[in-house]
């Protein structure tokens, strides 16, 4: 049996392929030893026990690694829930990402969602690929497309620089180009300040400046919108923390404009409970 | 020159449940109480010990219970660790391996010199055990002492796939003892390995239980105030690195085994007071690095990784993974002793009684403080070397070859090596002819004159100049042409800059004495893998490591440094190294990546060494963690100063930014694994040495 074709049984039926395997070479090693029971000086090993099922979560193997440890690139997959929350009034957000690959090359997926007043105000989907660059660096460049609810969807061309700032800051940085060349650019860092190693507060900030005035979208050119959270979460495990916080957003310049024209207003502090999770 | 306390992290109150199982932990916080899921456990079979030359060793699945919750583990003969296999020197032995699993699996024979077919590496010896195949190896015993074996095959040694060896010399033993136990550690996680390393993969800092806190902050602003504590902090926030990065894998979810005991499990071994009591301890773990004491008991050292040394009496030693050191006692008193074994980062212990009476139990100790990284961890700083030991030296008898073995060696020429690399454009080496390379110029600089100034803008507030000066550098010739000599890059594929390896041939410093080289960092070395490089790395020799280095003056315990060891019989290869390679040991923690040279073992050639041939490899580590690294198939003679008895090893920790050399004789032919033995730095950190 070559080694393809054991991989493949061993991937399709792991249960059944170890109870068969096992069993054969049970006979067998129990006629070894009789045959060389009179050879062997004082070790009594009792019969082998039938190989248990390898179904044990300790024991998951992952199915595309070669048993060589020194050479077994591993791609990952990491589903990241930055943001999962409930807001005031009737509003609640979803940010959150998606990579895949390896050390260097990962296809990298990030989304954003805010509601509120019942409303759904931004809904947009970031399709990257992403390349380590530096020891702390990744350059990142795709596609975004927003899903906008009252008017016709736009796509964006993106180029980002995604990673860790010196003095810890999680920056991402991403420069977004429109089909009909507008321009977008979105500044947004994050900190970790840990009271213990389980309740941790983590400021952040994200910064929306465009290139021009879309009255569609509402936005104007120049710094448009600012938006500056404080979230105090629980760490249960490193993978599981719910939180509360405080979401503040503030419309700027002609931004502003547009909203105040709508009868909007400018700014908003609202209180947030909600969830941050990967896997 | 003042000692200087480490800085420490105060120790939490944690309770024994905490570091006995951390799932138990988590399961608190949730409201519900620890344990109370598990059933009573099951004892878990113990370990026979197997003696002959004929062994048939079946890999199989066995149910463990190590935390209160039913796991399955990869056992040999149905025990975890598997059996100790006691053989004699001389003798062949062999050994049918029967694969039991679903998987692949092999058997390494670690320390054993034999044949690169029986080495059990898959990928290099041999092709591993399908399922169900039985592998037959055998080999001849031309050594003696405590080692162990463990799968060389995915993660499978962190699942229980270990034991012990003990092969009894077939002279007198020149050890006498009336008692002989083996004492194997081992770190067990109820989770998958393949979980724990994807974790690592993304959040390097899982497992740390022990980040800096705001209340951290506080407390050092209240020390040294917002000033000084700023620039404390600084290098550390510029670099993006935690000094309380001391091990990957903690006690969050590791539980510590003593020969397969937990601690509460205690495993224990008896005495009669006045016996000498021969223990033989294995690091069998899979990332856990370990510190071992006997409170009130000396303990006599009188092996290193199975080979004979001269006795050393000390308090406590650390024991790298994969590392085997032997230790007599020899207890005076009617009473009991706990053998403790506290992990480098102190987040957990294994433990076991040495005791005249099966009901005696003796106390544990509260573990140590746990230890803070520093800028000598770094490879940055001189201010932590300990400049009072040099004036200390009679420096009108000096002997080049000794300053090898001590701190001044390396910061006269490696600092400059460091020095004058850093100002180099690496990204252009790689079109460069580096056999041209003039070295020599280097060695005509001025050393009397020492212009420390200009190296670098480096700290070196602690250095004591004026001790320095005292000594005749014009006798320093040894030094200076080791410094000149020319050096040369090996093979290595044009994609990767054309090189691999850094080769010194002139100028070496004498067999046993270390190495002067200057310190070259590859263009390798700079690109995202990469996140660190020492500059000035520190003398790995003498340094007892981090979280140990004050324990002389802060308990009175004396802790075994390399520095100690010399072998019990002569040097048998007297010859002195033709060529010296430098490798550096690289890394990038919050990538979680590992490598040599900034290479990974895919990308990486083989190192090539002349079959016959005696060479030096100097390790430069240029990250923060503690490496302990093999060759397989030949000894690593670590030069601890004295060339007539150079110990040999068959795993060498590297300490964190610092630098440490040993001889290789090229006695073996074959392919060979060399490789960190931290499992989960083996996925990079690992080259292929070939001898042909
Ligand atoms: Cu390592």
């Amino acid at each position: 049996m070559n080694r393809k074709t054991l991989l493949a049984l061993t991937l399709a039926a792991p249960l059944a392929h170890a109870a068969e395997e096992s069993h054969t070479q049970h006979t067998h090693s129990m006629q070894d030893d009789e045959h060389a029971a009179h050879q062997h000086m004082g070790h009594g090993y009792p019969a082998p026990q039938e190989a248990s099922a390898p179904a044990a979560p300790n024991l998951r193997h992952a199915p595309n690694e070669p048993d060589h440890v020194m050479d077994h690139e591993v791609l990952l997959t990491k589903v990241t829930i930055d943001q999962l929350e409930a807001r005031e009034n009737d509003g609640g957000a979803l940010e959150g990402s998606v990579w895949f690959g390896g050390d260097k090359h990962k296809a990298w997926f990030k989304t954003e969602v805010e509601r509120a007043e019942g409303e759904t105000e931004k809904a947009e989907l970031q399709a990257l690929y992403s390349r380590a660059i530096a020891p702390y660096w990744d350059l990142q460049m795709g596609v975004r497309h927003d899903f906008e609810l009252e008017s016709d969807s736009r796509n964006w061309g993106v180029l980002a620089l995604n990673g860790l700032a010196p003095y810890f800051f999680e920056v991402d940085t991403s420069l977004f180009v429109g089909e009909d060349g507008d321009t977008a650019l979105r500044l947004e860092a994050e900190y970790e300040l840990l009271f213990t190693q389980q309740w941790i507060l983590s400021p952040e900030i994200e910064v929306n400046f465009f290139g021009q005035n879309t009255p569609e979208t509402h936005t104007g050119s120049g710094l448009s919108d600012v938006e500056a959270g404080l979230r105090l979460r629980y760490e249960f495990t490193p993978q599981f923390a719910p939180y509360i916080g405080v979401n503040y957003e503030k419309k700027f310049g002609n931004t502003a404009d547009f909203a105040r024209d709508d009868g909007e207003a400018t700014s908003e502090t609202t209180w947030v409970i909600g969830l941050h999770a990967w896997f | 020159m003042n000692r200087t306390r480490e800085p420490q992290i105060a120790l939490p109150a944690l309770s024994r449940r905490r570091f006995v199982t951390g799932v138990a932990a988590g399961a608190a916080l949730l409201g519900m109480p620890a344990g109370a899921n598990s059933a009573v456990p099951r004892a878990n079979p113990t370990p026979q010990t197997l003696r002959g030359n004929q062994f048939d060793l079946h890999v199989n699945y066995q149910p463990v219970n190590f935390t209160g919750r039913e796991r399955t583990a990869v056992a040999t003969n149905g025990s975890v660790p598997g059996p100790i296999l006691r053989w004699k020197e001389g003798e062949t032995v062999t050994l049918n391996v029967t694969n039991h699993l679903a998987h692949d699996t092999s058997i390494h024979w670690h320390g054993i010199i034999l044949p690169t077919g029986m080495d059990g590496v898959p990928g290099l010896s041999f092709n591993g055990i399908r399922p169900g195949e039985t592998f037959t190896y055998q080999f001849e015993l031309n050594q003696s002492g405590t080692y162990w074996y463990h799968s060389h095959s995915d993660f499978q040694e962190q699942q229980g796939h270990y034991g012990s060896i003990v092969i009894d010399p077939a002279e007198p033993d020149p050890v006498a003892c009336d008692r002989d136990y083996v004492v194997i550690l081992s770190d067990w996680s109820d989770e998958s390995p393949h979980d724990i390393y994807a974790k690592l993969k993304k959040e390097g800092h899982y497992y740390n239980r022990r980040r800096r806190t705001a209340g951290d902050l506080w407390d050092e602003i209240r020390q040294k105030g917002v000033a000084q504590t700023w620039q404390d902090r600084k290098m550390w926030n510029e670099m993006r690195m935690s000094d309380r990065d001391i091990s990957d894998v903690t006690g969050y979810t590791y539980t510590y085994l003593m020969n397969g005991q937990t601690p509460d499990g205690n495993w224990m071994a008896q005495f009669k007071r006045g016996e000498k009591v021969r223990l033989r301890f294995i690091n069998g773990s899979a990332m856990s690095i370990f510190d071992i004491r006997i409170p009130g008991l000396k303990m006599t050292v009188v092996a290193s990784d199975g080979q004979n040394i001269e006795p050393v009496t000390v308090d406590e030693f650390r024991i790298g993974v994969a590392e085997t050191y032997d230790v007599v006692v020899e207890p005076v008193d009617d009473r009991a002793y706990t053998l403790f074994a506290q992990t480098i980062d102190r987040s957990g212990f294994a433990r076991g009684t040495l005791t005249p009476h099966p009901e005696l139990r003796a106390e544990v100790p509260a573990m140590d403080y746990a230890p803070v990284l520093t800028h000598r961890d770094m490879g940055m700083d001189h201010s932590g070397h300990n400049m009072g030991g040099m004036s200390g030296m009679d420096h009108s008898d000096h002997d080049m070859g000794n300053m090898g073995g001590m701190d001044h060696s390396d910061h006269d020429m490696g600092n400059m090596g460091g020095m004058d690399h850093s100002g180099h454009d690496m990204g252009s080496m790689g079109g460069m002819d580096h056999s041209g390379h003039d070295m020599g110029s280097m060695g005509g600089m001025d050393h009397s004159g020492h212009d420390m100034g200009s190296m670098g803008g480096m700290d070196h507030s602690g250095h004591d100049m004026s001790s320095m000066s005292g000594m005749d550098h014009s006798q320093h010739a040894g030094m200076q042409s080791g410094n000149a000599g020319q050096y040369s890059l090996h093979g290595g594929r044009p994609e990767l800059g054309g090189m691999q390896g850094v080769w010194f041939t002139d100028g070496l410093v004498r067999a046993g004495h270390g190495s002067n080289s200057p310190i070259v960092h590859l263009p390798s070395e700079y690109r995202y893998g990469v996140d660190m490089r020492s500059e000035m790395p520190g003398n790995g020799l003498n340094d007892p490591g981090i979280g140990l280095r004050d324990h002389d003056t802060r308990y009175g315990r004396r802790v075994l440094t390399y520095a100690d060891i010399r072998n019990l019989t002569p040097t048998i290869d007297r010859r002195e190294p033709t060529r010296e390679l430098q490798l550096h040991l690289t890394g990038n923690m919050h990538r979680y990546m590992w490598s040599m040279d900034g290479i990974k073992f895919n990308d990486a050639e083989p190192l090539m060494l002349k079959y016959g041939e005696r060479i030096r490899i100097t390790l430069v580590n240029d990250t923060m963690m503690t490496h302990p690294i093999h060759l397989h198939g030949m000894w690593s003679e670590l030069e601890t100063g004295d060339s007539e008895y150079i110990p040999r090893k068959h795993t060498i920790i590297v300490q964190p930014g610092s630098k440490i050399s040993y001889l290789v004789t090229a006695d073996a032919y074959g392919r060979w694994a060399y490789h960190c033995h931290l499992l989960y730095h083996m996925p990079g950190m690992f080259r292929e040495v070939r001898v042909v």
